[in-house]
């Protein structure tokens, strides 16, 4: 692919006097576009930016002292593939438990006892957060694994739960309502949001997840 | 040994606020932070506080609190009587309340929030650098209740602004500049005029996450979900009953309804004040 096309890809569509939101085609490319930007920032070659937040596929940069210079910059950028290995790897252990494990194992065509398995083989990244403090929306699900919300949503999921929707996977940090599909347990939910760290937050976008049973990665 | 602050009335709802956090959107933290900024600023320079001391934010119905030492402290924002153990003091001007006595802030007569500064400022414990309470997600210190106790900072050397200060009156008519976009093609044409033609008014659902509106629905072209994608202050979203809502400091930092528009930050101290049922105009910026 030439730099001309891959710069084309890149649709920057204005929000308010000091933001800019970059629309790209995929998670793909989107978890591409948040890597260089967290890169360059790191490196001081981005101006100065009060917010980067990515989206499924979008990356908001709030805060921005020139935002339509900064988008005229932005249509000369070549944005490599972010290196699959790239960003730090968390391992989370959970109990492949949740009360919709029957209900996901038979739209994936498999025995109930073969979910956990299944589902901590792939390794996921963190696409980006919200929600709540601490929830992640991790990628890396294959599209025949992806599953619906529930039709109707639950008033409480517990914290720690281990859910599933669309093409996200992701672990409650704490006690909500919620509507996605309920698989396993964390035992301790608690480092998922932790303020006495520095960094308070364990799933950050961009960081890569194995989910490990008890045992071992099943 | 630095003062304290008892709470004696807590009020509808009224939380500590300061400017808020920035910086953690990306892990869904909203910024959170009075709502009225200009108002918290001022009643801090009148007492010689940083201007983005810790303050409390009252909703409608006011509080009240007692200190238990004497400290100076001013009542500003939303216009409401103001007293020292039952006796009239000054609205929007430093107020000496003596070591026990109870300062009351009362119901608003117009606008919604007051603001309540001491001088030190509060000096509750901050959370990723803010002491300001978040409604959405739960960061800060909760709303008061009654027997709370506050600890206060130290009262600045610094001389407090001298002279009459100047309180904007709450809105009677909000009008709330806007620039289109991010998503304002996945509209009618027909509902970007009515967006800025048509008469909304201020929904009581509104809060500190949004200022919701009655008025003509505003009418999709594009079908289908948005994927979850960031907001700004001031998004004006347009959830599936097409009335605008527009975001407020304890929104969410992702959402998964299209924004036809972004108001200007300026614009919404004023939208902090206006009561329920005011008529709000959105125009082009």
């Amino acid at each position: 692919m030439t730099r001309t096309t891959e710069s084309r890809l890149l649709h920057v569509r204005p929000a308010g006097k000091h933001a800019l939101l970059i629309e790209l085609p995929d998670a793909e490319r989107t978890g591409d576009l948040l890597a260089e930007l967290l890169r360059r920032r790191a490196a001081g070659s981005l101006p100065p930016v009060e917010e980067i937040v990515p989206g499924a596929r979008t990356v908001l940069l709030d805060g921005v002292g020139d935002p339509a210079e900064l988008a005229r910059r932005l249509a000369d950028w070549d944005v490599p593939p972010r290196a699959e290995d790239d960003g730090a790897v968390v391992e989370i252990p959970v109990r492949y438990d949740g009360p919709d494990l029957a209900e996901v194992a038979a739209r994936w065509g498999i025995g109930a006892d073969e979910v956990a398995a299944r589902h901590s083989s792939y390794t996921y990244r963190v696409a980006f957060c919200g929600f709540a403090p601490g929830f992640g929306y991790l990628t890396g699900l294959p599209a025949e694994l992806h599953v619906p919300r529930r039709g109707t949503p639950r008033t409480r999921v517990p914290a720690g739960a281990l859910a599933l929707a669309g093409p996200y996977s992701a672990v409650y940090p704490r006690a909500t309502p919620g509507g996605w599909q309920l698989i396993g347990t964390m035992p301790d939910p608690a480092p998922l949001w932790d303020l006495t760290r520095d960094r308070p937050a364990l799933l950050t976008p961009g960081t890569r997840v194995r989910f490990v049973t008890e045992g071992g990665t099943a | 040994m630095t003062a304290k602050l008892t709470v004696v009335r807590s009020g509808a709802l009224t939380t500590v606020q300061d400017s808020g956090r920035r910086g953690h959107a990306h892990l869904g933290v909203p910024r959170s932070g009075a709502l009225d900024a200009p108002a918290m600023r001022l009643a801090n320079r009148l007492l010689g506080n940083a201007p983005e001391a810790a303050v409390l934010e009252t909703t409608l119905t006011g509080c009240a609190v007692r200190p238990d030492r004497t400290v100076t402290v001013v009542v500003g924002g939303a216009p409401c009587p103001v007293t020292v153990d039952g006796r009239p003091a000054p609205w929007g001007a430093p107020v000496r309340v003596p070591a026990g006595a109870v300062l009351d802030a009362g119901g608003v007569t117009a606008g919604v929030r007051s603001y309540l500064a001491v001088a030190g400022g509060l000096a509750a414990e901050p959370v990723l650098g803010s002491r300001s309470t978040d409604l959405l997600s739960g960061l800060g210190p909760s709303p008061l209740c009654e027997g709370d106790v506050l600890p206060l900072g130290v009262p600045a050397r610094q001389a407090a602004l001298p002279g009459a200060a100047p309180w904007p009156a709450p809105p009677a008519e909000l009008v709330l500049p806007l620039r289109l976009g991010p998503r304002a093609d996945w509209f009618t044409p027909a509902a970007l005029r009515t967006l800025t033609s048509a008469t909304y008014r201020v929904s009581p659902h509104s809060n500190r996450i949004g200022l919701r509106t009655e008025g003509p629905p505003l009418m999709r072209g594009t079908p289908g979900e948005l994927p979850s994608e960031g907001m700004v202050l001031g998004a004006v979203q347009v959830p599936p009953d097409g009335r605008p809502v527009v975001f407020l400091h304890d929104h969410p930092t992702t959402g998964g309804y299209p924004v036809i528009g972004v108001v200007t930050e300026t614009a919404l101290a004023a939208a902090a004040q206006a009561a329920v049922g005011t008529p709000v105009r959105f125009t082009r910026e």
